[in-house]
């Protein structure tokens, strides 16, 4: 393998690195004869991308004819050669990637002004081919718009939330931060609602609602700001991964990320939601008093909200504040679960990630097969367990 | 109980959360009780939080555009609710270019404080984000613990020197000491010092002027006039309580004081035209 990158072209694929690393550990190079293609996947597979560098991009691509060549790296080494911004944009003249076979080294040379060259011979590991199984074309929800916009929506969302969840309609499309139900009182809970024409293209088949972990879709974000160039989201059930895409005439990236799957339970509850629990679209201009909290102060006349609802008699006149506002918030909670119908009563849902089936495809003998010989089924680990705090 | 308020101005809004802000950075939790006239953020004095107490004091019409609210019985015209500051000053923070901001009581999963802006876009439909905060009301038997403090009877009351002045003495002295002594007089001067068993350290400051609080005996009591206009008074408090009251200050005060009751208590104003904060750090033997 033999290519050369210049000028401008260089920032782009520094940008590409620094948004992989936010993916993994681990950078996976395959000079393909469509292209160099670049992945990473996180360490529970639960998302995966991959940038996929057409010949046109780079001044020369040769790759070896005879047998396929791949290798993984470790991303920071990749990353520490493309560290510099400002040097990228003032100094950086071009970029030369050779694969050195006696060495078994991979070698990144930095061409900079005044002849300095900056030599990076980088060692490697022989891999398998890395490839996530998805199908984005069938699926029917599809969006395209500037990148900008989900920039500025990310941004509404504080640095250490995981998860975001999506949902869609014919005319908006909501994000929210994803919280458990037990961590509802307590959390703040932020919606933003975007308008179809914010989109270039807005095409919402299913009006569902699928949740997938914020930080990937801030690494995808690193790279497709810096391109300005259209980004486009495909997602279809919960549970089936979402796909994030950014192309151009010479490239190519593509972001997959794993949705949380519901239970069936949750399923329906989330088709219900579609229909009725996003705001009506004007709320902002809808000033109906109303609609504003009534009566929720029952310390002292516990009747007239507690109507309906069975109430466990309150206790002792002794029993303060803490039991009387827990109890009355543990009613609120459940009748809003009713008029709603909020999640499954019984339990917490069934809250996993589901795998993006990765094949790991061994080359040669099983390389006919696009379908994966061996598919795991991994989990996200994140959140998972003992967040009963 | 119902509350909506709205704040248009972009002027009015900076303010506001700076305010809200500078809360956040005083303590985790507080009280904010809402009355038709005026918004009070109020922290009283329990063990948990090393006996600071606060009060803030802001007039609604310098804030809202529009401000409407019910309380819990006309008689008892307030709304009184537990809320995290933080999250309050978190959702207001992205919201600063919105072309209008409201706050509303809400009943959703929980009782709320929802915070709706409406964002610019290119769009001709707005751009809406909504916070839900959860918060707690608190029953009107317990709104008797979040009453304005009154004003102690105070040895010395004197000017404060610049902020960020005291500031950078206080961090100096954070790493020297756990406990910083405050120490001022009637003729304007005010030490801040610490003392180790390996370094004495002593900032003096001369010529702050003293607050002339008249002659009511309800505020200034008859301690200071009974004190000795060249002795000093002083407190010994905890170095970081007083620091998380210099690092949060966000909103530029027209004038800042602190009284100082001998051995007891530390109680520091910030007067703006419409923002008061009052903080008090007890002393510690």
């Amino acid at each position: 393998m033999d290519c050369v990158i210049s000028g401008g072209n260089v920032r782009v694929l520094a940008k590409a690195i620094h948004s992989l690393s936010r993916i993994g550990e681990e950078l996976y190079v395959e000079p393909q004869k469509d292209g160099l293609a670049l992945r990473s996947v996180n360490s529970s597979r639960s998302a995966y991308a991959c940038f996929l560098f057409a010949p046109l991009f780079f001044s020369r691509y040769t790759i070896p004819t005879c047998q396929t060549f791949r290798c993984k790296m470790a991303i920071k080494s990749v990353q520490a050669i493309f560290r510099s911004q400002v040097s990228l944009e003032k100094t950086v003249e071009k970029c030369h990637i050779k694969l050195e076979e006696q060495k078994n080294r991979l070698t990144f040379t930095l061409h900079c002004k005044h002849g300095l060259l900056k030599t990076h011979n980088l060692s490697f590991q022989d891999s398998e081919s890395l490839q996530a199984v998805f199908d984005k074309d069938s699926y029917g929800n599809v969006f395209r718009c500037n990148p900008r916009l989900l920039v500025d929506t990310v941004t509404h969302f504080p640095p250490s939330l995981e998860e975001v969840t999506v949902s869609v309609n014919d005319e908006r499309m909501w994000v929210r931060n994803h919280v458990e139900e037990h961590d509802q009182g307590k959390t703040m809970l932020t919606e933003l609602c975007l308008g179809s024409d914010e989109f270039e293209h807005f095409a919402a088949q299913n009006h569902n609602s699928i949740t997938f972990c914020l930080k990937e879709l801030r690494g995808f974000l690193v790279f497709a700001e810096s391109t300005s160039l259209p980004v486009s989201m495909y997602f279809d059930e919960p549970g089936s991964p979402v796909v994030l895409c950014v192309t151009d005439s010479v490239l190519e990236g593509n972001f997959v990320l794993a949705t949380l799957s519901d239970d069936v339970n949750h399923c329906r509850s989330n088709t219900g939601l579609a229909n009725s629990s996003p705001p009506p679209p004007d709320d902002f201009m809808n000033d109906d008093m109303d609609s504003y909290l009534i009566s929720m102060d029952t310390s002292i006349a516990p009747a007239p909200s507690s109507a309906g609802a069975p109430t466990p008699p309150f206790v002792a006149p002794a029993c303060s504040k803490q039991p009387a506002v827990a109890n009355h918030r543990a009613r609120l909670y459940s009748e809003e679960e009713d008029e709603e119908d909020l999640g499954s009563s019984e339990g917490p849902p069934n809250k996993k990630f589901c795998s993006l089936f990765f094949g790991s495809v061994l080359p040669p003998s099983s390389q006919t097969s696009t379908q994966p010989v061996m598919t795991q089924e991994v989990l996200a680990s994140d959140s998972e367990d003992d967040s009963e705090v | 109980m119902k509350f909506r308020g709205k704040i248009v101005d972009v002027a009015c809004l900076n303010h506001f959360t700076r305010v809200i802000s500078t809360i956040s950075k005083l303590t985790k939790s507080c009280i904010l009780r809402l009355t038709p006239q005026h918004l009070f953020f109020v922290l009283s004095g329990k063990v948990t939080n090393g006996g600071v107490s606060m009060w803030c004091e802001l007039s609604q019409a310098n804030f809202f555009d529009e401000y409407q609210m019910e309380g819990f019985s006309p008689e008892d015209n307030e709304i009184c609710l537990e809320v995290t500051p933080e999250n309050l000053s978190r959702a207001l923070k992205t919201t600063q270019n919105a072309k209008a901001v409201k706050v509303k009581l809400t009943k959703k999963h929980c009782p709320c404080l929802t915070i709706t802006a409406e964002l610019p876009t290119l769009s001709s439909i707005s751009r809406v984000v909504t916070h839900d905060i959860p918060v707690e009301v608190i029953p009107r038997r317990l709104w008797h613990e979040f009453k304005e403090p009154s004003v102690p009877d105070f040895h010395v009351s004197i000017y404060l020197p610049p902020l960020k002045t005291m500031k950078n003495v206080v961090d100096k002295m954070k790493n020297l000491s756990n406990f910083l002594i405050m120490e001022a007089n009637l003729r304007g001067e005010m030490n801040l010092k610490i003392e180790t068993d390996l370094v004495s350290v002593t900032t003096h400051f001369k010529d702050l002027g003293n607050p002339p609080w008249g002659d009511d005996a309800s505020q200034g009591g008859g301690a200071a006039r009974r004190w000795d206009p060249e002795a000093m008074t002083q407190a010994r408090v905890d170095i970081r309580k007083l620091q998380q009251f210099l690092i949060g200050q966000q909103v530029n005060p027209s004038k800042a004081m602190c009284n100082i009751v001998h051995d007891t208590v530390v109680h520091l104003i910030l007067l703006h035209e419409d923002v008061s904060l009052q903080y008090f750090i007890p002393a510690v033997a």
